[in-house]
């Protein structure tokens, strides 16, 4: 099969997604710019001049703009640089995009997707690396994608874009330039599907976007020790797989949830709360969710690197849950030689 | 002028006057368990715009929504059963009276967040302008509602992109309680439009046959391609702000004010300009009061009898399906 990076696998779905129906359009603030969204919308606009569109520094407006268009038969695909710049359009989101399937009776549905990019490392910072994943899974009425792969990432946009419903596609901007086998053709990863990525009898591991990539190599040094941790990727946020979660759990017996956001409020909770609420469910002890802590990153790199959470925190809060005591030297090790503010080696700031 | 039917237009504003004071006067009922903002002295801005528009065009408006939904042509049955939340309701009864539709005459929604249907109507024209289709979208709103930052996202957006959109904003002078010169300086609200690029016009909101012959027009130009424009149409609330009753003894609103507007009620100017065309006769009269209050009459007694949704509609309309 062949192996392209996500940012690459966002493009081609775009490009495929516009092609296949003139009703999709494209627009967010630098789509058609050098920097293109970071690769994912390069050359759109010269291939589709109709349906590729900048737009003015106005989210809020501008996501009533894209909403109208889609209740007048338009499919249109909005993309934030940055989740945070996404707060200003909570109002037609929220008010608008999320209710109007209910607030009519059920007479129109908004399909919309918007793009939303988490940012971590490089001096980030308070207002450009917060994951808000939570406000919108708290809506009913939208539904909530975060991809762990360029496969799912090109599977999900798919089914994004072809739901009749709002649809909220959360990037983790060092998902970005990771690879996996994509398929040239498209096709759909289902929006409500979660995924196992690892199979295994001891604990249930439960994560989901960038936290994936860390809890499978964590995974690494926890098979190593002998443990069998079974992986759950929920990939969409709302509606949730939580019968995938309950069902890995029944076998396993222990659950930790990997959540990259506050802990206060978070979804790891929610996770936790429905399965300690299953009377059909019993734990063999306490679950534990592994967070960021409840407050804002800082932007200094010195202090950023101990507010996130890699491997190394991974292996030891899943020690905690199986009351073991679990070789740590390995992976800490591991830890500390790679580099903390950036996705990978390679990188060259800024962002 | 000579082709506007000024019979007819005092008849759709009598349908509107009639159904309000209708709603008005059973409300203390409470069977209608809905906040309502009543349209009475505001009818000829929101007929004279409606019949400014093709009915393929499109509208949306505010929380002030009746006399905008039943210009367009929506259905009265619709709108009464939804105040008494029954399943008939133009939304079937999720709504309420701020959030009416009507898709089969392209009322495409009002909503209750000020300024939250603004850029819902320059995105509706925006899929018309991505589409190439000759639809005119007329966003209604109050004079507030330019106050918020979301008319002016949309509003650059319409007149970068040239959209087909007529901005409606009729200005009652009060935002709730509050007067106009404690909420914006003292300028002409077009100045707003002149700063977005936009034409722009004020009239007079209350004599409905002046607003068809400059609005069809503008409409017509804006419907070509020469990009949005505002109106500003001056008008009054007679009413409170929420609720079936006037407030005058509030205060806020001096007693020269209310009268002087109450003169320059829109069915009176109506009434005013076919005395002098010889239409208004006792015949005419009769006839349109009779016909209305038919209809009106008819749509309360839909309503008051028509079934509620049942159980199963709570939480039927969170997604919907392929």
């Amino acid at each position: 099969m062949r192996v392209i990076k996500f940012v690459e696998a966002i493009r081609e779905a775009t490009d495929q997604l516009l092609a296949a129906d003139k009703s999709v359009y494209m627009i967010g603030e630098g789509v058609p710019d050098p920097k293109s969204i970071f690769g994912t919308t390069a050359n759109l606009k010269e291939k589709y001049p109709d349906q590729v569109f900048d737009m003015p520094i106005a989210e809020n407006g501008l996501t009533g703009v894209a909403i109208g268009s889609a209740l007048n038969g338009m499919k249109p695909i909005m993309v934030h640089q940055r989740m945070d710049f996404t707060l200003y359009a909570m109002d037609q989101i929220v008010n608008n995009a999320a209710k109007w399937y209910s607030m009519f009776g059920g007479q129109k549905s908004v399909p919309l997707v918007v793009r939303m990019i988490i940012g971590r490392g490089w001096g980030q910072g308070n207002q450009h690396s917060q994951n808000l994943e939570m406000l919108y899974s708290h809506i009913p009425g939208l539904k909530v994608v975060s991809p762990s792969s360029a496969y799912a990432a090109k599977g999900l946009l798919a089914d994004a874009v072809n739901d009749p419903n709002p649809v909220i596609f959360i990037e983790h901007r060092w998902l970005h330039n990771t690879t996996s086998d994509v398929p040239e053709e498209l096709y759909t990863v289902p929006i409500g599907k979660a995924r196992t990525a690892l199979k295994g009898n001891d604990i249930t591991i439960v994560c989901w976007s960038y936290a994936n990539l860390e809890v499978m190599k964590a995974c690494e040094f926890l098979t190593n020790q002998g443990l069998s941790p079974e992986v759950i990727d929920m990939q969409t946020l709302r509606p949730m797989d939580l019968p995938a979660v309950k069902e890995s759990v029944r076998k396993t017996g222990r659950l930790l949830v990997v959540d990259d956001a506050w802990k206060f409020g978070s979804l790891a909770g929610e996770i936790i709360a429905s399965i300690a609420e299953d009377d059909s469910i019993q734990l063999k002890s306490n679950p534990r969710r592994l967070t960021y802590p409840d407050f804002p990153s800082p932007s200094t790199h010195a202090l950023a690197k101990y507010y996130y959470n890699g491997p190394h925190e991974i292996v030891k809060m899943v020690g905690e849950v199986m009351k073991k005591e679990l070789k740590l030297d390995e992976v800490m090790h591991y830890q500390a030689a790679r580099t903390h503010d950036v996705p990978d080696q390679n990188f060259k700031g800024p962002f | 002028m000579t082709d506007i039917n000024v019979k007819d237009l005092y008849g759709r504003m009598l349908r509107i006057r009639r159904a309000e004071q209708e709603i008005a006067k059973r409300y203390s009922e409470e069977q209608m368990r809905c906040p309502v903002h009543l349209s009475i002295g505001q009818e000829g801005a929101a007929v004279g715009v409606a019949m400014s528009l093709e009915p393929k065009d499109l509208m949306v408006s505010t929380h002030r929504a009746h006399a905008h939904y039943l210009a367009k042509g929506g259905r009265l049955t619709g709108l009464i059963c939804e105040l008494y939340g029954k399943a008939d309701g133009c939304a079937r009864g999720q709504g309420g009276s701020m959030h009416l539709v009507d898709w089969n005459v392209n009322f495409a929604a009002s909503t209750s967040i000020v300024g939250g249907t603004i850029p819902v109507g320059v995105g509706l024209a925006f899929g018309s302008f991505l589409k190439k289709e000759k639809q005119v979208t007329a966003v209604c709103i109050g004079d507030a509602a330019i106050e918020e930052g979301v008319f002016h996202e949309a509003a650059n957006f319409a007149s970068l992109h040239k959209l087909p959109v007529l901005f409606v904003s009729e200005n009652n002078l009060y935002s709730c309680y509050t007067h106009l010169n404690d909420r914006q300086p003292q300028r002409p609200l077009t100045d707003i439009a002149h700063g977005h690029g936009m034409r722009h016009l004020t009239l007079d909101g209350n004599d409905c046959r002046s607003i068809v012959g400059e609005v069809r027009p503008l409409v017509e130009s804006i419907r070509r391609g020469e990009g949005p424009a505002f109106l500003e149409l001056q008008t009054y609330r007679q009413l409170e702000h929420c609720g079936p009753n006037n407030d005058d003894h509030l205060g806020y609103r001096g007693a020269d004010e209310i009268s002087s507007w109450i003169d320059q009620d829109p069915l009176n100017i109506v009434q005013r300009q076919l005395e002098v065309s010889n239409e208004w006769t006792p015949e005419f009269v009769a006839e349109i009061e009779a016909k209305v209050t038919r209809e009106v009459q008819e749509a309360f007694e839909f309503a008051t009898k028509a079934p509620f949704p049942t159980r199963e509609e709570l939480g039927a309309y969170i997604y919907a399906s392929h």
